[in-house]
């Protein structure tokens, strides 16, 4: 039988032997977790959260195939699309940082909780560093919170509502889509132009964060051009027929009527505004007009023959004729077989101007990757010369005014451009009342 | 008062949805016992097929048109469909104008067929298993058929347009006294109010009237009499079957032009018929209907700007409030017969 016995000296050796271990992982992690997902081999993985399920599976399809795109370019693979035309030209077709890129995907369902799990899968288990995508502000607000909480950068996708980088804006996230306050100051003067200043505008607006948004922002941009808002009804998110949001509408006074809805919501309604005879009444002695003020060609292919001649507003649209939306147009084109929608666009110019920063930043660190954002001004996109305010991460750039084409020859160009909106037009200040309440806070690298 | 009579006809013609679909559950329900959660997607496939025909019809030919440029500069491809082509362009259009309704004969052979072969692949199997069961099966099948939709038409709504004389709106006030203009409401929304109505008052002509109709009727009653008779009462309920996804069938074919068919559209619809089935008495076909029309009507007054001004939110939970109301001071619904589902 053995004689277990302690003294200083082997107390002492045990101790640092035990200390020096349990310092070890520390050690490790502090290398290993200078920041969140740092990619250790030869490729570093992006995180694609677009819904791939549910009424916005569309959309996201061509957001993913936008996206799909860009990483072929940034691969070096392909024609290289908007890199030939982007003003920096850090990247040089040879993966980032010289990192190949691969990406996984995440269904976003367009369900904020599903939108989080999916992104929190990508981050947790695949080490995804950045998460790009999506097609609702809901989910925008949900995922960005999550990539802040997590320390990896949110580059979002279509998100309109002015509290993505309003009172909800985070330092890990920024918006290159433009905003509800922009469509306002983009379409009222075309609106007052087109139609008069003395008009009487009804609102129908779906009852969530970014109808809300839009609807503040529309009616106070179409208020200063003489308008009087006569009625704003709150529509829920779920309703699919809107006769009874519309009959009211018909002897209401108004001769305007505003569909502050997207998606679904915006298909139904207009469809029903358009089958109760609005667009052929004459009101106050005025042609009665339907105003839709955010269009996406996936939604306006919908609606069919009812969104011609109806206003709206658009980030992108693969009709402009610049150099960089040429150069996108062809590649998507000629790989796909159909031009891209605007949340395409801004997905693709997303993944670009990520794997731009951190060429600039020369790190994959989430706050070296902020800090090269963060008044970036760049040009050959798609919309002009474009900054990435440092105050809210809201691109500033031209926005386009729209309209529904009177004879469209195909699926595709059921929508026209009536105006390229400039960029002073659509500025505002940071501290703007309708952005009022939130805090960027601090970037997080997830260390 | 145009405002009530506006809401009116929009409540009768919501109405006449969820009628046409209530009635096709409670024929499933009160001839074979089973509760059909997938009886939504049969409305909305019911859709898919005016969708489907009005697609079948535009099967076209390409030439390309070398004075006109597509979105990547090629030479513009122009589709001309077949029926034009073969038909002329009066014929061809025309054909091609009235495709929703012509999908109303080519939706109740399908749908007769989709419903034999749910009832005989499937449901069949589940008529001794528990409601749970059943509710369980018919509700995956409904997402099944969901996506089964969604792969070959997508996730986009599909634009269906009514004829092009039945589009834009008619001047109902005036038909009823009114001055010009106070009372505007869509053509195609009172065709379908009209053509529910044909469709229900056929249901139960058929019902009451057939010596088909009157054994169903029996085996609805009693089916264990009716069999002990010599009647083969299994089968004419397989057929009822038929019939119930054909009407609502119909019913979706038909409204395909009041809103852009979409993939998800039974599952909106499904909800509130079954919450109709039970406000108008599990099992009874007039019930039914009574509650759907009714529900329609509430739903379409809870709309109204005066209402949600004293109740914000009414418009949301009208129908529920109204079943929990009838359901505490009725159990059985407005018209429910005893022993039904209270066993």
């Amino acid at each position: 039988m053995s004689k277990f016995q302690i003294n200083r000296r082997s107390l002492i050796k045990s101790g640092a032997a035990i200390g020096a271990g349990l310092a070890l992982p520390t050690i490790f992690t502090s290398s290993a977790r200078a920041y969140l997902n740092e990619p250790k081999g030869d490729t570093v993985t992006l995180g694609f959260n677009v819904p791939q399920t549910g009424p916005y599976a569309d959309e996201g399809l061509d957001e993913l195939r936008a996206q799909e795109l860009a990483v072929q370019h940034l691969n070096g693979e392909g024609d290289g699309g908007m890199l030939n035309t982007f003003s920096s030209k850090a990247l040089k077709g040879n993966g980032i940082l010289g990192k190949k890129v691969q990406f996984v995907t995440g269904d976003t369902q367009t369900k904020s909780d599903a939108a989080r799990a999916s992104a929190k899968s990508m981050i947790e288990k695949d080490g995804a560093i950045m998460i790009n995508g999506g097609s609702s502000s809901g989910v925008a607000v949900a995922v960005q919170g999550l990539c802040q909480e997590a320390g990896v950068i949110f580059m979002a996708g279509l998100t309109h509502s002015n509290d993505t980088t309003g009172k909800d804006k985070k330092a890990n996230g920024f918006r290159h889509f433009f905003n509800a306050y922009m469509s306002g100051a983009a379409l009222a003067p075309v609106l007052a132009k087109a139609y008069g200043t003395d008009r009487r505008a009804y609102h129908l607006t779906a009852d969530y964060t970014w109808g809300w948004t839009q609807q503040e922002s529309i009616a106070t941009a179409t208020e200063a051009m003489g308008w009087e808002t006569v009625n704003n009804v709150l529509t829920p998110l779920a309703s699919t027929d809107f006769s009874s949001y519309i009959a009211p509408v018909l002897n209401s006074g108004a001769d305007v009527l505003i569909l502050n809805h997207y998606g679904g919501n915006m298909v139904n309604s207009l469809t029903n505004a358009v089958q109760f005879g609005l667009r052929d009444k004459m009101v106050n002695g005025k042609q009665f007009e339907i105003i839709v003020p955010l269009y996406s060609e996936l939604m306006a292919a919908g609606a069919g023959a009812n969104v011609r001649g109806v206003y709206g507003s658009m980030n992108w649209n693969w009709q402009l004729q610049d150099e960089g939306s040429k150069a996108f147009v062809k590649s998507f084109g000629e790989k796909y077989g159909r031009p891209p929608s605007n949340s395409a666009h801004t997905c693709y110019v997303q993944t670009l101007l990520y794997a731009d920063a951190v060429e600039r930043a020369g790190t994959f660190d989430p706050c070296g990757v902020v800090e090269a954002l963060e008044g970036f001004e760049f040009d050959g996109m798609g919309n002009g010369p474009t900054l990435y305010r440092a105050d809210d991460h809201q691109c500033f750039k031209d926005v386009l005014v729209m309209k529904g084409a009177d004879n469209p020859t195909n699926e595709y160009d059921t929508l026209e451009i009536v105006e390229v909106t400039p960029r002073a037009q659509v500025e505002y200040a940071p501290d703007h009342p309708m952005f009022a309440g939130g805090d960027l806070g601090k970037c997080n690298s997830g260390a | 008062m145009d405002a009530i009579i506006l809401q009116v006809l929009n409540g009768l013609d919501k109405g006449s949805a969820y009628a046409l679909i209530a009635l096709g559950l409670t024929l499933i329900f009160g001839t074979l016992g089973v509760v059909n959660f997938a009886h939504g997607a049969l409305f909305m496939l019911g859709s898919f097929c005016a969708v489907t025909l009005q697609k079948l019809l535009s099967l076209s030919f390409t030439v390309e048109d070398p004075t006109q440029k597509d979105f990547l500069g090629n030479p513009l491809k122009v589709d001309t469909p077949y029926i034009v082509s073969w038909f002329g362009d009066a014929t061809g259009n025309a054909i091609l104008n009235w495709s929703v309704p012509l999908a109303i004969l080519f939706a109740i052979p399908v749908m007769l067929l989709v419903g034999y072969v749910m009832e005989r692949g499937l449901i069949k199997h589940f008529y001794k298993r528990p409601h749970a069961d059943q509710i369980l099966v018919t509700f995956g099948l409904a997402i099944v058929i969901q996506e089964i939709v969604k792969y070959f038409y997508g996730a986009n709504p599909i634009p269906t347009p009514a004829p092009d004389v039945f589009r834009g709106s008619v001047d109902f006030g005036v038909m009823i006294g009114f001055a010009q203009n106070e009372i505007i409401y869509p053509y195609w929304r009172l065709v379908y109010f009209l053509f529910s109505a044909v469709i229900i008052g056929a249901v139960f002509a058929f019902l009451r009237f057939t010596t088909f109709g009157m054994v169903v009727r029996a085996g609805m009653a009693d089916r264990e009499t009716v069999g002990l008779l010599g009647i083969n009462i299994d089968k004419r309920f397989t057929i009822m079957f038929g019939i119930a996804a054909a009407v609502a069938g119909l019913a979706g074919v038909m409204y395909a032009p009041i809103n852009s068919p979409n993939y998800h559209m039974g599952m909106d619809f499904l909800v509130l018929s079954f919450v109709v089935v039970v406000v108008g008495g599990m099992g009874s076909l007039p019930g039914a209907v009574l509650a759907g029309f009714l529900l329609g009507i509430l739903e379409s007054f809870a709309s109204m700007n005066e209402v949600k001004s004293i109740i914000p939110g009414i418009d949301q939970i009208i129908i529920y409030l109204v079943a929990i109301i009838i359901l505490l001071t009725r159990p059985r619904g407005l018209m429910g017969r005893k022993g039904v589902m209270e066993e």
